[in-house]
Order: structure tokens, then C-alpha cells, then sequence
């Protein structure tokens, strides 16, 4: 809340008011807490992921080629999404809204293969009702999509936001933080495609 | 989803009707008082809208007060209930709603939002800031805990309170055995709360690690502030746990998930697993903060420093890693196995070393001080001596061999109190006797305090003693009543008799606010109790922008020594007034609190679309709050000049002006 901002011009615009600094280590810290939460599905899942009770396993239901793609398209994202970071700190709102566009439209299309995979599971008899394994799969891979879903609309408002006001301090500020949301969500990704698919898949 | 609206309000039980009258009597008092008053404005501009940390802690406080009050009665009941051998005042189910409500509330809405009050107050004051990081997220922590607490609070008139005891255990929780919707409201509105809480820690991690003023490096804080930062460190690494396990929750009850259900692969103990990972740091959380009131209480009050700073700060973080290790000896009876019981025991039991460790510098500091016992300090002189026989007890209830004998019975019930009661609500009143000034600009009769003092320590003592005697001879807890031939009547009616003078203190704490809001004496000074911290080196009440200048300090206890060395930092020349920026107030919390109570109440009575139709609200008020680029205001250099001369001309001594 102290007026002494935008002095220290060596520093990125994100990163030059004091407000920006707090905003952004209040983000890490949120991400800390999003990390536990995660961990604690994770623990879930690996708690109850061979509790089929009669009802499918792993090796009934994933669809590895599907899953690989999604998996291709969310790790893209992330690469383009530093992309855009970059622009940003070199100063080029097209090329930061560039790259932000393509990294929406990746991860559109892996909502949008996450969701059809669903639909299929569901199809398959193989609901969240179905049994503990279900349950915690789809719980946390749906936590996980709701947050894809979730940073893709907040990046549509930073995107008007820069389209409004251009590059600020505090538009430059917002992007950097949905970049590190988007980095996170790749992050955890890693861990459902090692720990869910490919550990489902070998067991 | 055929909402059955005959069940819709509780009916047929004259103990809630009558709550039900009195509810819709409070609120038209409340409705006719503020319009006759014509203070709907007031209460809009001055409180709803306000993202000033001290008023946001005052509504905080009050909460906790009411809270405590609802909290309490359900004590009581429970209490005339159990006075008796087969005593048929309340029915078993009554009497299991009531002590779920009792837990849930007592914890979650009543020592936590007390706590976070005290915290909102003091902390910005403490390390020498304007206000906390992010002033509106503040009130939004505020808005969805009262969100929260006022949801789980309706409960009991509308649709049936939970039932399943405050730790919820499955597979009881579960749709299965308990099918009405009471199980519900817990999922749901500790969720709600639990999400402001969540914002809370951020926010005061945020602002000590980065607000505190120039030279307080992080060894020279008080400790409350030391206490603040590992609890708020702690509520970011313990409610996400907390959050998934009440999403589980949700999810097996609503939706026929599979989580801890006894079909369908569940498990039921994952449920306890999950919930002591939260509920055990949960437990430091509230105490931690409570730690550090006592020793800023005591160093003021012996007049001398806190013995053992870094050793104290040691304890503190110790603590808070030990809690996160310690969550299976809730639970020893599971049948984990000998290995796993004695890792618990032994991680359990070393908790007793740091806090051992603080017990010992509390009584250092006291020694060759020169104490006065304001009733802060009673408060903090009881403490010693009821909280070590908690802890004591605690260590007996450590040893997992041994634990299976205290298991589930009223010993258990009265150590936990001996640990929260000294812990915390002692804590809390002698908190809030000590920074009474600061808020409100006049001090809580110390006449009163005394008798509520007394009363309250008498009452508390001669109501659970007797617990832990009755539970070692057997008595099992949440039990709704015994016969004559166990033998327990005379213990239990003492601890019932202990009830009604612990009840007596809390209705003269309550006097004595009313008396000294009437007629206590306005003209005190910013540092009524010669404190030692920067919290008392401004104007009580405080005004709007805390310091007009930010205090600079060199050493602990910074205040003290700035009046021991007559320092020029506590005299404000006309030349270092400065304009000074301030938040703008914002309604957009408040909102989002309701609309997050509405989507709950929703979501509790299974109206999903409805439900879903509300949960857009709080994305809408997300959005707005992103378009919102509105950076605040100004108070003028005549203002602040105008407002330092009243306040410090006043006071002369210590804190001066030169014009």
C-alpha cells in the first residue's frame, strides 16, 4: 500500500512496484498451498488405486494414445507460455499476445481431449460411482481440469486487460502470475501422466 | 432432487423452537434498531465495506464472541443433561447434534476467527505497517469464515444439524448412516470457511515477510508476530488437507463416490487419516498465536524481556514441524501396529520438549520482574499451572500402549480442554484486556476482569477436574447419559455445577464490556500498560493510517527502549508529515460472502442447478474485481497533521510533536 512505486526501472515491469513484489510472493505461496492440495489427492490416489472393486482396472479403460496427445499439447503450452513471458520482457504486447492465444488454444484442446476421454470412460461403465479407484481418478484428474478451465478464463480477462490497457506495471504483473499458474498445472500434469497413466498402464 | 419442505424447518422440540423465536426476534431488533437509529449507512460505509485490518479484526472478535456465547450454551446443555443419572432433558440425537456443534464451533468459529482478530489488530501495529498485504483479500477472509459460521449456524432451525460429532468420522458421516442433510452443512460450510482461512495465512506470511518496517529484521519481531508468521506458515500447509478431505466428503455424500464408504472399495479410516493431518496442525494453529499473546502479556507485565528470545523462536518453529508428524496418535486404536504406534508416541512426546522449553522461559521472564497483575496478566499467571496439567495429561494419552485404556472416554475430553481453555481461551481474554485500548481508545474495567477472571478459572477447573477422574474410572465420552450404578453421579454433578460458575464469568466478561463502553474513562494514553512493542508507540484507538511516521527500529522490544533513550523517533516533526496512501473500502467482498453462503445453502440442500446458478455469482465477482484498477486514495498532509496534534499534544510525554 506505500505510494513509492515504479522507481527501480532495472528490475522487470512486473517486479517494479513494491504492491507487484507482495502480489507475486503471495502467488508463490498460494501455489505452495495448491502443491498440498495435489499432494493430498495424490496421497488419495495412491491409497485407493487398486481398489477396483470388481469394476474396471487401469488396463481396461486408459486410452494411452489419447493421453499421450493431451500430454503433448499441455507440455507445448507450457513452452509457449514462457514464450510469451519472454516477449513480455522484451517489451512486444503482439508477441506476449501471441503466444498467449496459442498456449490458450493448446490448452483448450487438451480440455477439450480430457473431456472426450471422460465421456468414453463413462460410456464404458467406468463412473466415479463405480468404485475407489474411479473415484479418486476422476476427482483428481478433474481437479486438475478445473483448473485448466479455470486458468484459461482468467487468461481471456488478462488478455482483454492488455488488449485495455497495454503494457503496464499491473498488466505486466497479471500475465507474469497466470504464467506461473500455467507452468504449475503443467507441473502437476507430469505427475498424473507418470504416477495415474504410465504406472496404470505397467501394474 | 423432491426437497421434502414439511422438513424443511425443525420442528416439534421446544428447546429450538424457542431458539427460533429468538433468532427472528434478534434480527427485527436489529432490522427496526438500525433504522430507527438511521445507521444503515453508517454500517455500510464504516464496517461492511471496510478494508482496514483493525476494523476487519474487531468484526472478527465479535463474531468470536457471539460464537462463543452459542459454543457455550451448547456446553451447558450438554452439562444439565449429563447432571443426572438418566436424566431426560435431551434425546440422544439431540444430544449428539450438540456436542458436534459444540466441537465445530468452539475450534473453527470461535478460538480460530478470536485468534485471526487479535492477529488483524495487532500484527500491522507490531511490525510497523499500514496495513496487511492485501487489504481486500482481508476482508474477504473475514466475509467467508462469517459466510461459514453463519451457514453451519443455521443448521440446527433449518434442515438438522450434523450429527457425527466434530471430527465427522465415516463411515457415521457417510450417506449410508447418517442420510438426513445435517452432514452436509459440515462439508459445506467449513469448506466455505476454511477458504477464508486459507486466504488469512497467505496474507500474513505475505505481509511479515515483507511489510515489517526499516531495521525490524525478523529476530528482533515480537514474538506474537514470530507466533503469527509459523501459524499462518502452518494454515498454508494444513487447510488444503482440510479442503480435499472435505471435497471427499462432498463428493461420497452428494454424488455416490467411493472415498470412505464401507462399499464400493472405500476407506473408512482414510477419512481419519486425512482429517488429523489438517485437525493435529489445527491444533497448534490456535495455540501458536495463543503462545505468543502470553508472551507479550507476560514481558510487559514482569517489566522486563523476554527470557529466552531465540530459544523461544526455536520452540515455535520445532513445534510446527513436529505437528505435521504427530496426526496416527488420534487414532491408535486403528491397529496401525506396534511399529507405527511407537513412531507416534515418541514424536508425540517430543513435543512436550519445546514447549517445555517455552513453559520455562515464561516462568524466567517472570522471575525478578516486577510484576503487576493487571487481569491480562491473571490470565496469563493461570495459564502456567492448568495448561502443563493439559500437557502432562497429554503425555499420558501419548503412549499408544497406554492410550488404549484413555481411548474414547471423558479423560481424553478433559485433557483437551485443560490444552484449549488455558491454551487458548485464557489467551484470548488476556489478549484481549491488554490491546482493549488499542481498539476502542478505553481499557475493560479491571474490577470486572477480576471477577470474570476468577470465576471463569474457578469454574473451568471445578468443571473439568472431575472429567478426568470419570474417565478414568470408564466413563466414555459423547455418551448422552449413565446410570446410577456406574457411580458417576457425584462427579458428574460437580462438573455440571463447575459449568454454571464458568458460565457466571463469561456473563460478567460480557457486563463488563457493556460497563465500560457506558462509562470507562476516554482520556488514556497510547500506551496505557507501558508496553514494550510498536504497537502501543501510536494513538489508541489507532487511527485510520496507523503511523503517520513509519517507526524505525534498532533492537527487540524497539518501544521500550525508544522511551527508556528519550528517542527522537517518538517525536514527529511538522516537516516528516507526508501524504499517506490508503485502500479504497469495497463492497465486493461482502457480496461474494453472500453469495458464497447462498451457493452453500444450496448446495447443502442438494439444489444443484440452483447451486450452480449461485457459484456463477462469485465468478462474475471475480471478474469485476480484475477490471478493478481503482488504486486508492490520499490523506492529506493537513489532515494527518491535524489528527498527530490531537492525539499526541494530549499525551505531552512520550509520544510529542513539534510544529
Amino acid at each position: 500500500m506505500s505510494a513509492k512505486a515504479y522507481g527501480t526501472s532495472s528490475l522487470p515491469l512486473e517486479y517494479q512496484s513494491e504492491q507487484s513484489r507482495m502480489n507475486i510472493l503471495g502467488f508463490w505461496i498460494f501455489l505452495g498451498a495448491e502443491i498440498v492440495l495435489f499432494a493430498t489427492l495424490f496421497g488419495v490416489y495412491g491409497v485407493l488405486y487398486e481398489r477396483y472393486a470388481g469394476g474396471p482396472t487401469h488396463q481396461d479403460i486408459i486410452m494411452i494414445r489419447e493421453v499421450m496427445i493431451q500430454t503433448m499439447l499441455l507440455l507445448t503450452s507450457s513452452f509457449t507460455c514462457g514464450v510469451a513471458i519472454h516477449e513480455m520482457r522484451r517489451g512486444s504486447l503482439k508477441g506476449l499476445l501471441t503466444w498467449l492465444v496459442i498456449t490458450l488454444l493448446l490448452g483448450a484442446g487438451f480440455l477439450y481431449m480430457e473431456i472426450n476421454e471422460f465421456m468414453h470412460y463413462v460410456h464404458e461403465g467406468a463412473t466415479m460411482q463405480t468404485s475407489a479407484f474411479l473415484s479418486s481418478f476422476f476427482v483428481l484428474l478433474g481437479t486438475h481440469g478445473l483448473h485448466v478451465t479455470f486458468g484459461i478464463l482468467w487468461a481471456i480477462m488478462v488478455i482483454i486487460q492488455l488488449l485495455q490497457r497495454g503494457l503496464t506495471p499491473v498488466t505486466a504483473r497479471k500475465t507474469f502470475i497466470i504464467g506461473l499458474y500455467w507452468h504449475f498445472l503443467d507441473v502437476v500434469w507430469i505427475f498424473i501422466f507418470t504416477f495415474v497413466y504410465l504406472k496404470g498402464m505397467v501394474s | 432432487m423432491g426437497i421434502k419442505w414439511d422438513e424443511f424447518f425443525i420442528t416439534g422440540d421446544p428447546l429450538i423452537l424457542g431458539s427460533q423465536i429468538a433468532i427472528v426476534l434478534t434480527m427485527l431488533g436489529i432490522v427496526a434498531g438500525l433504522t430507527y437509529l438511521k445507521r444503515w449507512k453508517w454500517l455500510w460505509r464504516e464496517w461492511l465495506t471496510t478494508v482496514d485490518h483493525k476494523r476487519i479484526g474487531i468484526m472478527y472478535i465479535i463474531s468470536a464472541v457471539l460464537m462463543f456465547f452459542r459454543g457455550g450454551m451448547d456446553g451447558l446443555l450438554m452439562k444439565a443433561q449429563t447432571s443426572r443419572p438418566e436424566m431426560e432433558f435431551l434425546t440422544a440425537q439431540h444430544y449428539n447434534e450438540i456436542f458436534t456443534t459444540h466441537g465445530v464451533i468452539m475450534i473453527l468459529f470461535m478460538a480460530m476467527p478470536f485468534l485471526i482478530g487479535l492477529m488483524n489488530v495487532v500484527i500491522p501495529l507490531q511490525i510497523g505497517a499500514r496495513d496487511v498485504a492485501f487489504p481486500q483479500l482481508n476482508a474477504l477472509s473475514f466475509w467467508l469464515f462469517f459466510s461459514g459460521a453463519m451457514l453451519f449456524n443455521v443448521s440446527f432451525v433449518i434442515g438438522g444439524s450434523p450429527d457425527a460429532g466434530w471430527t465427522s468420522y465415516f463411515p457415521l458421516a457417510g450417506k449410508e448412516f447418517s442420510p438426513g442433510i445435517g452432514n452436509n452443512y459440515y462439508a459445506v460450510a467449513l469448506q466455505i470457511a476454511g477458504i477464508g482461512t486459507l486466504l488469512s495465512g497467505i496474507n500474513f506470511v505475505v505481509t511479515i515477510l515483507k511489510m515489517r518496517t526499516k531495521g525490524m529484521t525478523l529476530m528482533r519481531m515480537p514474538m506474537f508476530s514470530w507466533t503469527t508468521l509459523v501459524t499462518s506458515i502452518i494454515i498454508v500447509a494444513a487447510f488444503p488437507i482440510f479442503t480435499v478431505a472435505l471435497g471427499l466428503m462432498t463428493f461420497d455424500r452428494l454424488y455416490g463416490t467411493h472415498f470412505f464408504t464401507l462399499s464400493g472399495g472405500g476407506l473408512d479410516m482414510l477419512w481419519a487419516n486425512l482429517f488429523w493431518l489438517w485437525g493435529h496442525p489445527e491444533v497448534y494453529i490456535v495455540a501458536l498465536p495463543a503462545f505468543g499473546i502470553f508472551s507479550e502479556v507476560i514481558a510487559t507485565f514482569s517489566r522486563k524481556s523476554l527470557f529466552g528470545y531465540k530459544s523461544m523462536v526455536v520452540s515455535i518453529v520445532g513445534i510446527a514441524l513436529l505437528s505435521m508428524l504427530v496426526w496416527v496418535h488420534h487414532f491408535y486404536t486403528m491397529g496401525a501396529g506396534a511399529a507405527v504406534n511407537s513412531v507416534f508416541s515418541i514424536t508425540t512426546m517430543l513435543i512436550a520438549v519445546p514447549t517445555g522449553v517455552k513453559m520455562f522461559n515464561w516462568l524466567f521472564t517472570m522471575r525478578h520482574g516486577r510484576i503487576r497483575t493487571t487481569t491480562a496478566m491473571l490470565w496469563a499467571l493461570a495459564f502456567v499451572p492448568c495448561f502443563v496439567i493439559g500437557g502432562v495429561t497429554g503425555v499420558m494419552l501419548a503412549m499408544g500402549a497406554a492410550d488404549y485404556q484413555y481411548h474414547n472416554t471423558l479423560f481424553l475430553v478433559a485433557h483437551f480442554h485443560y490444552v484449549l481453555i488455558p491454551g487458548v481461551v485464557f489467551a484470548v481474554f488476556a489478549g484481549l484486556y491488554y490491546w482493549w485500548p488499542k481498539m476502542f481508545g478505553f481499557l475493560l474495567n479491571e474490577r470486572l476482569g477480576k471477577w470474570h477472571f476468577w470465576l471463569f478459572v474457578i469454574g473451568f477447573n471445578v468443571t473439568f477436574m472431575p472429567m478426568f477422574f470419570l474417565g478414568l474410572k470408564g466413563a466414555v465420552r459423547r455418551s448422552y447419559t449413565f446410570s446410577v450404578e456406574s457411580g458417576f453421579s457425584n462427579l458428574f454433578l460437580v462438573s455440571a455445577l463447575g459449568s454454571v460458575i464458568l458460565a457466571a464469568g463469561f456473563a460478567v466478561f460480557c457486563y463488563n464490556i457493556y460497563w465500560s463502553l457506558r462509562h470507562a474513562d476516554r482520556n488514556i494514553t497510547g500506551d496505557p500498560w507501558h508496553a514494550r512493542t510498536l504497537e502501543w508507540a501510536t494513538a489508541s484507538p489507532v487511527q485510520p493510517y496507523n503511523f503517520a511516521k513509519l517507526p524505525v527500529v534498532d533492537k527487540l522490544d524497539a518501544f521500550w527502549h525508544m522511551k527508556k533513550s528519550d528517542s527522537p523517533e517518538l517525536t514527529l516533526q511538522q516537516t516528516e508529515i507526508e501524504e499517506i496512501h490508503m485502500p479504497n473500502n469495497s463492497g465486493l467482498p461482502f457480496v461474494m460472502g453472500i453469495i458464497f453462503g447462498i451457493a452453500g445453502f444450496l448446495l447443502v440442500f442438494e439444489w444443484h442447478l440452483a447451486a450452480a446458478v449461485a457459484a456463477i455469482g462469485i465468478f462474475a465477482c471475480l471478474i469485476v474485481r480484475s477490471f478493478d484498477y481503482n488504486d486508492g486514495y490520499h490523506i492529506h498532509k493537513a489532515e494527518v497533521e491535524q489528527t498527530e496534534q490531537a492525539w499526541r499534544l494530549r499525551e505531552g510525554e512520550v509520544n510529542r510533536y513539534v510544529g
